[in-house]
Parts: structure tokens; sequence; C-alpha cells
């Protein structure tokens, strides 16, 4: 048996193994986005359906229910490893699990976040959002989900050992999103006013860099107390 | 070397901590004289553990769940797996997800690893559990080559072992109260 030290095989294959059982059990995938269209018709019956109003409250609507959708998947993110004793494996592998981790974060948001990026212009014709505003909500959408998931990773992390660690993952991980949402609800309202929204856009994409490189070593690190 | 003792006694904790996934209150584990804790990768390279929770996914299949061991640890993983599952009698269930499987054949699936690793060092908390005797013997057997290739193998069970081992050393922890 040789070794061969391969970071690309390590990662393909924690990444497509999770999209391969994402794809096994659907409702990983479909539950998310049905969660998403289910807020967004709602809101149109419970506010009214004035056009003015609703294009109003779109950019709002759509990133909590983004938000809310997201967080939806994290408990399951790290837990039927930690179950089954993957997660184990994992670390006494020889390789960095910052890696593996990264991955798994990855697969994550290909499983949630990017379903709704990509069905985020079909929605907002629910909501009856401004051609011009469209653009910067896939945009902002684009880059805050996988913030999201990286964010959300580490409460994952650090709960995945808890018997209720649901409720305690919301409190830790919801103060953190709240700084992706004022920044990208604002690109969107400035962009819906016809105003340049590169600096949120920016903002938006700094937080993006510094989370892949900082959060898969925190989310080893919450893992590794966990599995302890 | 077997490491015995009554349920509760620490076993599994003592495992966990050689093998560097808890830490220990005092002490430190030493692994060809280096710490553990900062020379965890090269011990990793060295160091094969299967516990309680043997790390097979029940929704995947026995092909699927040994291929992806051999990848996260940097095996190739497209050598041909069959003659393997054959030998721990696997062959014709590798398209099965494993949760399907009877617990005895959920073990074999992580057993396997036992025969595709270059790891000199072993750590199975009840690698016995839920297997039948030939099951028990076939697993020694393998003891046996492990060792005379210059292995160690740390190990508990409440089962006695059938096959001789010559030296074979027993550390019996008791439950404190």
């Amino acid at each position: 048996m040789v070794k061969q030290h391969s970071y690309w095989q390590l990662f393909s294959a924690v990444f497509s193994k999770d999209l391969k059982l994402a794809f096994r059990q659907r409702a990983e995938i479909v539950n998310p986005i049905l969660f998403f269209l289910i807020v967004i018709t709602l809101f149109p019956l419970a506010i009214g359906p004035e056009p003015g109003l609703l294009a109003r409250m779109a950019p709002g609507i759509i990133w909590v229910a983004a938000l809310l959708s997201t967080m939806l998947g994290l408990d399951k993110l790290f837990r039927d490893d930690y179950h089954d004793g993957t997660l184990e494996q994992l670390i006494a592998s020889s390789y960095p699990l910052p890696l593996t981790v990264l991955a798994k974060v990855a697969a994550h948001w290909v499983i949630t976040g990017l379903p709704l990026v990509l069905m985020t212009p079909v929605f907002a014709l629910l909501l009856n959002l401004e051609s011009s505003a469209l653009l910067a909500t896939v945009l902002t959408l684009l880059l805050g989900t996988p913030l999201l998931s990286f964010i959300g990773a580490i409460g994952a992390g650090l709960t995945v050992g808890l018997q209720k660690g649901g409720i305690l993952m919301s409190l830790l991980v919801l103060p953190l999103y709240i700084p992706v949402l004022i920044f990208a609800t604002s690109a969107i309202d400035t962009s819906s006013m016809e105003l340049a929204y590169s600096g949120q856009l920016a903002i938006l994409g700094a937080m993006l860099i510094v989370a892949i490189i900082a959060a898969p070593i925190a989310i080893s690190s919450a893992l590794k107390v966990s599995v302890s | 070397m077997q490491l015995a003792g009554p349920n509760g006694a620490g076993k599994t904790s003592l495992l966990r901590i050689i093998a560097g996934f808890a830490m220990a209150d005092e002490g430190d584990v030493l692994f060809q004289d280096r710490s553990i804790t900062k020379y965890y990768d090269e011990y990793a390279q060295e160091l094969l553990f299967i516990g309680h929770k043997t790390g097979v996914n029940t929704q995947l299949t026995a092909l699927e769940n040994v291929a992806f061991w051999l990848k996260i640890n940097g095996y190739d993983s497209k050598q041909d797996l069959y003659p393997i599952l054959a030998k721990i009698g696997l062959v014709g269930l590798e398209d099965v997800p494993v949760r399907m499987l009877s617990a005895g054949q959920q073990r074999r699936v992580a057993l396997v690893r036992l025969w595709l690793n270059s790891a000199k060092l072993w750590i199975l908390d009840e690698p016995f559990t839920a297997l039948d005797k030939s099951g028990v013997a076939f697993l020694q057997e393998r003891f046996v080559e492990h060792l005379n290739a210059g292995g160690a193998i740390l190990l508990t069970t409440h089962q006695d072992l059938t096959t001789h081992f010559s030296d074979l050393q027993t550390v019996t922890l008791e439950y404190r109260h």
C-alpha cells in the first residue's frame, strides 16, 4: 500500500461524497428551495398584492428567506459524519482537516446556496422586483450565500456533539449573519435607486475571502473540540 | 497489546487519548519519542483507528465506503477491491447500501481497511463485536500477519483471543468510583 499525497483527491472525495448523499436523499436539496418558495409566496398574501409595496420589500424578503433556508441544512452538515464516526476518520487522516472542511462547506453551498441563486430570477417575479435590482440581488446572493455557509459551519461544528444543538447554533450564528444581511440589502436598495453599488459588493467579497481563508481553520478546531 | 477491564473502566477513553482525539488531563502521548500533539500529521500517517463508531456511512455502498476511506487517507482508490471484498465475505453485497446489511457485515465493511493500509500502529476498539466465529478467526490471522511485518496492535476486547500470540501483553484497567 503506497501512499500518494494529493490534496485534490481528498477535496474531490469529500465533495463528491456529500453531493452523492444529497442526491440520494433528495429532500436535502428540495427542502431549502421549497422553504424559500413558500416564504416568498406567503408574503404577498399576507401583506397584500400592491406592486409598489412588494417591489420595495422584495430585497429584504428574498434575503431573509435565503438566510433562513441556508440555516435549515446547517444542522445536518456534520451530524451524520459525527454519529457514524467518519469525522474521527477524517481527523485521523494525514491530510489537513481545514481542507476537508473546505470541501464539505463547498458541497453544502452547492446543495443549498447555489439553487437559491439560480432560482432567484424566477422567484423575483413573484415579488415584482425591478429588473435593475434583480442583477444586484443575484450578485449579492452569489457572494453572500457561500459566506453564510462558512459562518454557519463554525456554529454547526461547535454544536455537532450536543443533543439539541440546533437552537444554540442559531443563537451563535445569527449575530454573525447580520453584517452580511445589512450589506447585501443595502447593495440592492442602492441599485434600485440606479446608483453604483460596487462598494457593498466589494465589502461582501472581502468578507467572503476572509471567510474562505479563516473559517476552515476555525471549523476544524470546533470539530476537534466536539469530537474529544 | 490488549487492554482489559470492566465496563466503564475507561478503555475507550484511553484509546481515544492515544489516538489523539481527546486530551489527557495529565501527561503526554509519545510516538517514536515525539509528542503526538505536536507531530500529529506524521503520527496519523502511521495510525489506523477503528472505534465503536466505525466511520461507515450507511447510505453508501460497501464499495463506496471503502473507496472513500482510501481516498481520504491518500491510498490508491482505483485498485481492484473485489479480491479483498471476496476474502472478507462481502462479495455480491458490494453495491447494496450498507444500511441493508447485517451488523456483522457492516463491521466487516469497516474491517476491510485492515487489509488496505500501511500504518504501523492499529488501534482497535472492540473489533470482534458482531463478528461470527470464522470472522474472528480470520481477523486474528490478519493480526498475526501484521505483527510479523513489524506492526503493533492495541485493542480492547471482551472475547478471549483464540489464536496464541507469543508476545501478547495485557494491561488491565480497574474501575474506580
